[in-house]
């Protein structure tokens, strides 16, 4: 294969985009001569084919490694933060990893099978790798159960929805996302700022929401992306007054009404998209008319390379983003026969608009009745108190469950008030949905959590 | 408040969300003259466990559902907190 016809990173990254930069609260990184340095130490020549496990203790060193690797190495497993030691030995058997690239001390078992290589920044003159294989980009799937599968990515098919939007149309865009950028909704965040040309500002874990947001101001920040937790989150921390971006994308998670409505106030000058977007199906389209849902045009044939439809009510995924495969002895196939993934979104026609309802695995079953957790939630978070819920299922000896509610309240409501805000949810439930979705019991809570996906957890659910 | 003053304005609050109209609470008031529908014995049962502690209906294995409203009281009133 000649070098063309290789997509690689590096080929993003020429020195005629000036001022460009990657940086974590501790360090800030030139993208501009990025290629000429390398951040890997010891036998880093060695790298060349290799199956290579990304185990970095922050984002930034991985970021750099994406880039130096990608077109040089088989297969990269990107290995997120809060991934146990245990966990992720089986998943390195199952990806044949051989080496090992990490900022962190292995245990000797560990060293004693794999080649392990040092990563830090950027300060070595490159070797100067060649560049001639498309190399896999291996993911974990972010199920909060049991142990994640493993997908297989090409950067072709990662990079599908950014290079079919114009990589142009961000060129200066300084990126920044709640996200870790091992994980697929962070990772495109990234994509977008390598092959848009522009810079990107990374988080960091536990950090205060404020010191975060001052760090995007100082970066300068105008394109963000988040979980609607994530953006609830900010919402309600008030943190939101002085940060101005020109564009807030929101995927992971159903982006409900309220919260885009809470975006666009916040937000006045900043154009707001909601992506639809998975591990294993891709990223599937982007909404950017404000409003929840997704137009019922995008079902049917061929749009831009993807192709989506709804069978027994879940939404179906076929096009060229999506994972190539699942990667393991025992994997499972990741579409069906005709080549299309189902995700366990649940969608609902409503006149002219899809909406999501919930996950397939996450029904409660009322004496026979249906609810979906999430369209209850996305009631609940109407009320203008409300900073996040959780609707979820009690066991009850009548009808085999009822529907509960968690329920955090915007910093500084009065505890006066709780009992009128109770009532207030309960009616605006009861006005819009079916009785047994109202939930039984309403709990206000001090937090719910956010899993490191930046989804609500639903574990206890 | 005593237990079965607990229970009866629990069921004042939830007829009054489910608009229906409660007969005089008397202990020989069939449950199924209450006007409480499944749902809306599955959501008072659900809330008495917050307030007293007990779900007599899942702690004991061969819990007959009573069927009148003294004997419903009287469930709770038997277990022990």
């Amino acid at each position: 294969m000649s070098l063309p016809d290789i997509f690689a990173l590096r080929q993003y990254l020429g020195p005629e985009l000036k001022d460009r930069t990657i940086s974590d609260a501790r360090h800030s990184v030139s993208l501009t001569d990025i290629v000429q340095y390398s951040c890997l130490t010891g036998r880093s020549c060695e790298l060349s084919g290799r199956s290579v496990l990304l185990a970095t203790s922050g984002q930034l060193l991985s970021a750099l490694a994406m880039i130096e690797l990608d077109g040089v190495a088989r297969r990269m497993l990107l290995c997120p933060p809060d991934l146990d030691w245990d966990c992720l030995q089986v998943l390195l058997e199952q990806a044949e990893i051989d080496t090992i690239v990490t900022d962190r001390p292995l245990q000797r078992c560990i060293a004693g099978k794999y080649i392990v290589i040092g990563i830090d920044l950027p300060e070595r003159r490159t070797v100067g790798w060649k560049v001639d294989r498309a190399t896999e980009w291996l993911m974990l799937t972010s199920g909060t159960s049991g142990l994640p599968k493993i997908v297989r990515h090409t950067l072709d098919g990662l990079a599908g929805a950014i290079i079919a939007d114009g990589p142009a149309r961000y060129r200066n865009a300084t990126w920044a996302t709640f996200y870790d950028i091992r994980r697929y909704g962070g990772l495109q965040i990234f994509l977008r700022a390598l092959i848009g040309g522009g810079s990107m500002v990374l988080s960091e874990p536990g950090e205060a929401i404020a010191t975060h947001v001052a760090r995007l101001r100082t970066g300068g920040v105008t394109h963000i992306s988040g979980t609607p937790s994530h953006w609830r989150k900010l919402l309600m921390s008030g943190a939101a007054a002085d940060f101005s971006p020109r564009y807030v994308r929101l995927s992971g998670e159903i982006a409900d009404q309220a919260v885009l409505d809470g975006l666009a106030r916040a937000f006045p000058h900043a154009s707001i998209g909601h992506a639809y977007a998975s591990t294993e199906a891709g990223v599937g389209f982007s909404v950017d008319d404000g409003r929840e849902g997704f137009p019922a045009h995008l079902i049917g044939p061929n749009r831009g390379g993807v192709e989506m439809k709804v069978v027994d009510g879940s939404l179906r995924i076929r096009s060229k983003r999506t994972a190539r495969a699942y990667v393991g002895a025992d994997a499972p196939p990741l579409t069906d026969a005709d080549g299309y993934v189902d995700t366990g979104d649940i969608v609902e026609l409503r006149g002219e608009r899809y909406h999501f309802v919930g996950r397939r695995g996450g029904i409660i079953n009322i004496g026979g009745l249906k609810v979906h957790p999430e369209e209850v939630e996305a009631v609940i978070n109407r009320h203008a108190s409300v900073q996040m819920s959780r609707a979820r299922s009690r066991r009850s000896p009548i009808t085999g469950a009822i529907v509960v509610a968690d329920v955090v309240l915007a910093d500084g409501t009065d505890r006066e008030r709780h009992e009128t805000i109770r009532k207030e949810i309960l009616s605006q439930c009861k006005d819009c949905l079916m009785v047994w979705k109202v939930p039984a019991v309403i709990r206000f809570v001090e937090r719910l959590d956010v899993t490191a996906a930046g989804k609500l957890a639903r574990t206890d659910a | 408040m005593s237990v079965k003053s607990k229970i009866f304005s629990a069921m004042k609050q939830i007829a009054e969300e489910q608009k229906v109209t409660l007969p005089p609470l008397e202990d020989d008031l069939p449950l199924n003259e209450t006007g409480f529908d499944s749902l809306a014995f599955a959501i008072l049962v659900a809330r008495l466990e917050d307030e007293l502690g007990i779900d007599p209906f899942t702690v004991a294995e061969d819990a007959a559902f009573p069927s009148t409203l003294g004997e419903f009281v009287r469930a709770y009133e038997n277990v022990p907190a």
